[in-house]
C-alpha cells in the first residue's frame, strides 16, 4: 500500500514537472519567454557597472544617473516598486561576464543598464544576448560592440544598446579638432589593448588619414605598465604635432607625465579620451597634465540643470564623471520600453515579453533625452546605438584642475556649437 | 666554449652552442640596425639610459631583500612584492599630509627623508611580522611549503591593504625641489632620475657596510654560511634571521618612496606585483644570495628593459617592440639559468644549497 503510495506521488510529481511552467507560461507567446512580476513583486530592474577598482568613479557616476532616474519616478512603475540589482562588471571580459551570468540567472530582471567599459560589454553580450535579456549602455564607445560584422571583429548580438556615441563618431570628431582646430599635420596614436582604446585610436586614426593628415606612429602600451619611456622615444623618433592617448589611469597618468623628460617632444600635443575625462587625472599627473585635451561628454539643458541639482541634493557633491546623463538616459529607454510592453492583469500582475522588450527600444525613436533626440539604430556598424552623438566635446587642463581642484575644465571646443574653417 | 667540439658530441650541448649564436647574431644585428639608421639621437638614448638606470635602482633595492632572505634561509620570499607595497602605500598618506601642511616643499629633503624612514619602518614591521607569523613556524619542512605559503601570504597582504585603504589609485605629491632637468653637455637628465640613483646607492652601500663591517652583518654572514656552527658560536639565529627580514623590509619600503618620486602615479594594491617579480628576475640575474649581485641584477634589468626594446627588438623589425619589455626582462632570466645558473656574479652553489 504504502508503495503504491509512493510510486502515485512519484509519477505525479513527475508529471508536474513537465506541465507546470507550460501552464505558467500559458499566456506567453513571446518568442524569448516572459518575465511575471507577481502584485506585491517590484519590478527587478540589473545594472552591471565597475564598482570597484581604478576607475570606480565611472560605475558611480552611473550608478548615481540610474538612481535618480528611479527616482524621477518615485522608484516605481505601472503600481510597482522598482528594485535595482546592482553586479559589479569591474572594466574586463571577465568582469562584464560574471555580472551578466548573474542576471541572467535570475528569472525576475526585466532587463539591465551597463556596462561602463567595453571590454566589460564583450564579456556580457553573448550572455545577455543569448538570455533573452535586453542590456543598455550609459558609456560604452567601442565600435566593435555595435559592428555585427564578426569577421570584422564586431561583436553585435542582439539584445545590446548603448546611449553612449558610437567611437567611430567621436574618432571622426576628434580627428578634425587636432586637424582643424589644433592645426596638426601629423599625429601619433597609442592604445593598451582594450577594444575601447583601441577603436578609438583606430577611428581617430582612420578620419585624421582620410582628411589627409599624416599618421607617423600607431602604437600601444600594455595595461599595468609605468615605465613609457620606451613608447616615447619611438614616438619622438616621428615628432608628431599631436598624440591621441585614449588610455585610462593610471597609465595616462605615467604617459602624460614621462613625456616631458622625453628630448624631441617638447611641443607635441596631446588629446586623452574620455577615460581620463576626471578630476583624478590632473590630480595625479601633476604639472605635466597642463595643456592636456580631453575629449568628453558635454550635457546642457534645463532639464540636465534640474538633474544636477537633484545629484547634489541626494549625493552632496558633483557627480564624479560625465557619463551620468546617458545612464539617466538608459534607464528612462528601458522604463519606457517596460511600460509600453507590459501586460496588466487584474490582480495587478504584470507579464513582461522579452523580444517585446528588445523591439520597443528598438523602436525608440526622437526620444527627448538629457543628452539629446535618441534614436535606435539596427544598421551595423552602429546597430544598437541610441545615442544622437551630439553630447560631445573636448576640455582643456589649466593649473585650476592641476591645483585648485576644479571640475570640469574649462571647454576648449563645443561640436555642437563650434565649426571648423 | 664548445664543449660538443672538444668533449663527446652531445645535442642538448650542441643546441644550446646554436641558441647562443642565434641570440648574439639576433643581438648584434637588430643593434646594428638600430644604430646604422640614427634613427634615435644621443640626448634619447641619454634620457633612455638614465630612466633605466633609475627604475634599476629600484629593481635592486627590492631585490636585495630577495638576496638577503635567500642568502640566510635558502627560501624565496614571494611575498616581498607586497613588503614592498605596504610601506609605499601607506607612505602615500603621510606624504600627502606633508604636501597639505606645505612642509613638502619647504623642507624637502628632510620630508623626503622622514617618508623613506616611515616606509622603512611599515615595511620592516610587516616583514617581521610575516616572518615570525608565517615563516619561522615553518622552518625544516621541505622547501615548497614556505615557497607556497609565501604565495598565500603574498595575496593575503594584497587584500589585506585593498581592505585598508580602497582599491582605487593614489599619487605621491609631487616634490617640486625635483622637477626639472640638469644639462649635460646639451644633453637634459632629469632632477628626479639622479635622485633616484643616488639614493638608492647610498642605501646599497650602506646595506653593503652593515653586512662586511658590523657585528651584525658578521652573525648575518655566519648564519647564512652555517646555522648549527653559528649557534654554537652563541649567534641566536631566530634573532639574526628576523634582522635580515626586517632589513629587507626597511630596504622594500624606502624604494617604495623613491619609486613614489620617480613615478608618483599608480599606488595601490597592487603595485608591489610586476616590481616583485621584476625584482627576483635581478636577484636570480646577478646571482641570488649574493649582495652585490643583486644591485648589479637590478640596474642591468633596468638599463635592458629601458634600452633593449628600442635597440635590439625595433632593428630586427618587431612590430610594437615596447610592449614587449617584460619580455625582454623574463627572457633574460631564462637566458641566465639556461647559459649561467649562477648568475653575473653568483657562485656555483654547494648541493646542500642548490
Amino acid at each position: 500500500m504504502f508503495r503504491n503510495l509512493v510510486r502515485l506521488l512519484s509519477a505525479l510529481s513527475l508529471v508536474s514537472l513537465f506541465f507546470f511552467p507550460v501552464l505558467a507560461d500559458a499566456s506567453c507567446d513571446d518568442p524569448l519567454g516572459c518575465v511575471e512580476v507577481e502584485p506585491d513583486d517590484p519590478i527587478v530592474v540589473g545594472a552591471m557597472l565597475v564598482v570597484s577598482g581604478a576607475i570606480n568613479y565611472l560605475g558611480e557616476d552611473t550608478l548615481g544617473g540610474v538612481e535618480l532616474a528611479l527616482l524621477a519616478r518615485d522608484n516605481s512603475l505601472l503600481d510597482h516598486e522598482i528594485e535595482l540589482v546592482l553586479e559589479d562588471s569591474l572594466c574586463t571580459a571577465e568582469g562584464g561576464q560574471v555580472a551578466a551570468q548573474r542576471l541572467a540567472a535570475d528569472p525576475t530582471v526585466v532587463g539591465a543598464i551597463g556596462t561602463n567599459c567595453s571590454s566589460a560589454a564583450q564579456g556580457a553580450i553573448p550572455i545577455i544576448s543569448e538570455s533573452g535579456l535586453v542590456m543598455i549602455a550609459p558609456s560604452n564607445t567601442s565600435p566593435s560592440l555595435t559592428n555585427s560584422d564578426i569577421a570584422a571583429g564586431g561583436s553585435h548580438l542582439p539584445g545590446y544598446f548603448r546611449t553612449s556615441q558610437n567611437g567611430l563618431i567621436e574618432g571622426m570628431r576628434l580627428a578634425q579638432f587636432a586637424l582643424r582646430a589644433l592645426k596638426a599635420e601629423t599625429l601619433a596614436t597609442v592604445h593598451d589593448g582594450d577594444p575601447y582604446t583601441e577603436g578609438l585610436s583606430r577611428a581617430v586614426a582612420d578620419t585624421f588619414a582620410e582628411l589627409e593628415g599624416d599618421v607617423v606612429f600607431q602604437g600601444a602600451v600594455n595595461k599595468g605598465d609605468t615605465d613609457m619611456s620606451s613608447i616615447l622615444t619611438e614616438i619622438a623618433v616621428h615628432q608628431p604635432d599631436v598624440i591621441y592617448v585614449p588610455l585610462f589611469e593610471p597609465e595616462s597618468n605615467f604617459f602624460a607625465a614621462q613625456m616631458t623628460h622625453i628630448a624631441g617632444l617638447e611641443d607635441t600635443i596631446i588629446i586623452g579620451g574620455a577615460a581620463s575625462f576626471s578630476s583624478s587625472f590632473p590630480e595625479n599627473t601633476g604639472e605635466a597634465a597642463v595643456g592636456i585635451y580631453v575629449s568628453g561628454p558635454l550635457v546642457s539643458g534645463d532639464a540636465y540643470e534640474k538633474v544636477l541639482e537633484q545629484w547634489v541634493e541626494e549625493y552632496g557633491s558633483d557627480p564624479p564623471s560625465g557619463y551620468h546623463a546617458h545612464a539617466y538616459d538608459a534607464t528612462n529607454l528601458l522604463l519606457e520600453a517596460l511600460e509600453a510592453v507590459a501586460i496588466v492583469s487584474d490582480d495587478g500582475s504584470l507579464m513582461f515579453g522579452r523580444q517585446a522588450i528588445r523591439d520597443a527600444v528598438a523602436a525608440t525613436e526622437n526620444y527627448p533625452g538629457l543628452t539629446g533626440r535618441l534614436t535606435c539604430r539596427e544598421d551595423s556598424p552602429y546597430a544598437g546605438d541610441c545615442s544622437p552623438g551630439t553630447a560631445l566635446a573636448v576640455f582643456i587642463i589649466t593649473e585650476a584642475e592641476v591645483f585648485d581642484d576644479n571640475w570640469p575644465p574649462p571647454l576648449a571646443w563645443n561640436f555642437s556649437v563650434d565649426t571648423f574653417d | 666554449m664548445f664543449k660538443w667540439k672538444t668533449d663527446e658530441f652531445s645535442w642538448v650541448d650542441f643546441t644550446i652552442d646554436v641558441l647562443r649564436v642565434l641570440i648574439v647574431l639576433g643581438v648584434v644585428i637588430g643593434a646594428w640596425n638600430t644604430l646604422s639608421s640614427g634613427r634615435i639621437s644621443l640626448a634619447q638614448w641619454v634620457n633612455l639610459f638614465a630612466a633605466g638606470l633609475s627604475q634599476g635602482s629600484i629593481y635592486a633595492l627590492i631585490a636585495l631583500g630577495y638576496t638577503l632572505v635567500y642568502g640566510i634561509l635558502l627560501m624565496i620570499n614571494f611575498a616581498h612584492g607586497e613588503v614592498f607595497m605596504a610601506g609605499a602605500f601607506t607612505t602615500v598618506f603621510f606624504a600627502e599630509a606633508l604636501n597639505r601642511t606645505g612642509f613638502l616643499n619647504e623642507q624637502p629633503l628632510l620630508s623626503i627623508l622622514l617618508m623613506i624612514i616611515f616606509a622603512g619602518l611599515v615595511s620592516m614591521t610587516v616583514a617581521i611580522l610575516l616572518e615570525r607569523v608565517a615563516y619561522r613556524p615553518l622552518r625544516g619542512s621541505p622547501r615548497l611549503v614556505p615557497l607556497i605559503t609565501a604565495i598565500g601570504a603574498s595575496f593575503f597582504l594584497q587584500y589585506t591593504f585593498r581592505g585598508l585603504y580602497g582599491s582605487g589609485f593614489k599619487a605621491y605629491p609631487q616634490v617640486k625641489m625635483l622637477q626639472g632637468v640638469i644639462s649635460v653637455g646639451g644633453i637634459n637628465i632629469p632632477i628626479v632620475q639622479i635622485f633616484v640613483f643616488c639614493s638608492a646607492l647610498v642605501l646599497m652601500l650602506g646595506l653593503y657596510w652593515l653586512v662586511e663591517r658590523t657585528r651584525i652583518g658578521k652573525a648575518m654572514r655566519a648564519v647564512s654560511e652555517n646555522k648549527e656552527v653559528a649557534r654554537l658560536m652563541g649567534i641566536d639565529i631566530d634573532w639574526v634571521i628576523m634582522f635580515t627580514f626586517g632589513v629587507g623590509g626597511f630596504l622594500a619600503g624606502s624604494a617604495g618612496v623613491i619609486n613614489g618620486m620617480f613615478r608618483p602615479q599608480g599606488v595601490n594594491f597592487f603595485m608591489g606585483f610586476i616590481p616583485g617579480i621584476k625584482a627576483f628576475t635581478a636577484a636570480v640575474l646577478g646571482g641570488i644570495g649574493n649582495i652585490p649581485g643583486a644591485m648589479l641584477g637590478g640596474l642591468f634589468l633596468g638599463v635592458i628593459e629601458a634600452i633593449g626594446p628600442n635597440l635590439v627588438l625595433a632593428g630586427l623589425g618587431i612590430p610594437g617592440a615596447n610592449q614587449l619589455k617584460d619580455v625582454i626582462a623574463f627572457t633574460m632570466l631564462v637566458l641566465v639559468l639556461i647559459f649561467r645558473p649562477q648568475g653575473i656574479l653568483g657562485e656555483r652553489l654547494a648541493e646542500k644549497k642548490a
